[in-house]
């Protein structure tokens, strides 16, 4: 399959390339599409089941997006909603019994999150907007995009909160004993939701003062 | 255009090949999954007896090197079963499911609960372990007495679902190693369990300090949990705790 596309265009042509870059900073799913706001919220008090959560959505969102893509001719419009849900909610389950097989630490730690992901509304979002429409390959760099600008922004997010919140980073102690000694203390404000809300808010401040494009022009 | 009777159609094709995918996956991936369970619920037991250096790879091997004994204890508190010989993993008492047994409990029926019997440097260690309700889901973890039955050696916490940063903090060290040296019956020999209070051990009546810990702030309901999962477990384990005193 691969070699038909390249005669038409190459795999990784401007405009594919475009697909990955364009959600991780002008369209990306959380600061500019508000999108996937609640796990953003829940799961990034600490900074590991982040990283591992941005993954499973990268895996998710790629591998659904690509099947929706291969089966977009032969669904029925009137039950489309009912067949991504199947195909999400069937990927999710089958990285959720992974991670249990075989890190079962990680899914000790995400517990609840990764079954979130079906709720998570970046996935649908895409699948209806894009991979309805789209040929496989695109597609899946479409999902891997779009779960990239998701990762990154839970990441960043969780990196702060875990950072200022708990004065560790994966569980390793990074502000030293001695800060401590002279009075400061952890923001417990930062390890409850709403600070999770304003990190994102800043985030988006620092995103538009850096990005022109995204300011309205009135 | 599609009819009603190609809808159909698909939507049972669909149904079934998914079904088809998670059921070979959940089958092909159990014996993994299973196996990870037992070495984190011997990690759990080990690490809560102050075994040190225990991790996935080697809790099988040290569970059988320093558990010597499991006993099945039933409600009256006299022993069922005690298993001495052979892989402590095939053992009765490992295998009992404690969740079964508390419902049983809960309707007075009878029920048999387990107690792992660790020998460390010339001294007998008992683990109980515990189960109860979080915020979100069920919490449980391992309590370690000493052979007197009163001091707590060491525990540990497990959870499904509780708030990362919030409740989930029952699980680190901060946390357990209050439990130290804390002990679950007073001077007259009365049952007092552990009390875990906002504000720490230092809020309570002076002579009940040593059976208090301090709750995490922005956890209460999950350590509220944690406080009445040691209380009714060993409320469950008094009549053998109390014949062995």
């Amino acid at each position: 399959m691969s070699a038909e596309v390249k005669e038409k265009e190459p795999l990784f042509s401007p405009k594919n390339l475009k697909l990955i870059k364009t959600p991780i900073n002008l369209s990306n799913p959380i600061t500019v599409q508000v999108l996937g706001i609640c796990s953003a919220l829940a799961v990034t008090a600490k900074l590991m089941p982040a990283i591992v959560l941005s993954i499973s959505v990268v895996v998710v969102m790629a591998a659904s997006n690509v099947v929706v893509s291969l089966l977009r001719n032969g669904i029925p419009p009137r039950i489309r909603i009912i067949v991504q849900l199947v195909v999400i909610a069937s990927m999710v389950i089958l990285v959720d019994q992974v991670l249990k097989a075989f890190v079962y630490d990680v899914s000790k730690q995400l517990s609840v999150f990764v079954g979130l992901i079906i709720t998570n509304c970046i996935i649908m979002g895409r699948l209806e907007a894009f991979a309805m429409s789209n040929k496989p390959w695109p597609a899946f760099l479409d999902g891997i995009g779009n779960a990239l600008g998701y990762g990154i922004i839970l990441i960043i997010v969780a990196f702060f909160r875990e950072l200022l919140g708990s004065g560790t980073l994966l569980d390793i102690q990074v502000i030293p004993d001695g800060f401590y000694e002279f009075g400061y203390k952890n923001n417990g404000l930062m390890i409850l939701p709403p600070m999770a809300l304003i990190t994102v808010g800043v985030i988006i401040w620092v995103q538009r003062f850096y990005t022109r494009d995204l300011i309205e022009k009135n | 255009m599609y009819t009603n009777g190609y809808i159909f159609r698909y939507a049972a094709i669909m149904v079934i090949i998914a079904a088809a995918l998670l059921s070979t996956a959940a089958m092909l991936l159990k014996p993994f999954q299973e196996r990870n369970i037992a070495i984190d619920k011997m990690g759990g037991i080990l690490t809560s007896a102050k075994i040190p250096d225990v991790d996935a790879s080697n809790a099988m091997s040290l569970f059988n090197k320093y558990v010597k004994e499991e006993i099945v204890i039933n409600e009256n508190g006299d022993v069922v079963e005690s298993y001495t010989d052979g892989r402590m993993e095939d053992g009765k008492a490992f295998k009992i499911d404690m969740k079964k047994e508390l419902y049983k409990k809960s309707q007075g029926e009878p029920y048999e609960l387990p107690l792992y019997v660790i020998e460390e440097g010339g001294k007998k260690l008992y683990i109980i372990p515990l189960r109860g309700i979080g915020l979100w889901g069920p919490i449980w973890g391992n309590m370690a007495l000493s052979d007197d039955f009163n001091s707590i050696i060491g525990v540990t916490f497990a959870h499904k679902g509780e708030t990362p940063g919030l409740g989930a903090e029952i699980t680190t060290d901060i946390f357990t190693k209050q439990f130290i040296g804390k002990k679950i019956f007073n001077d007259q020999n009365e049952f007092m369990s552990i009390m875990v209070v906002k504000g720490g051990a230092e809020k309570l009546p002076e002579n009940q300090r040593i059976h208090g810990v301090d709750a995490i702030t922005g956890g209460t309901i999950t350590c509220n949990g944690v406080n009445d999962m040691i209380k009714d477990i060993l409320d469950s384990y008094l009549p053998y705790l109390q014949k062995n005193r």
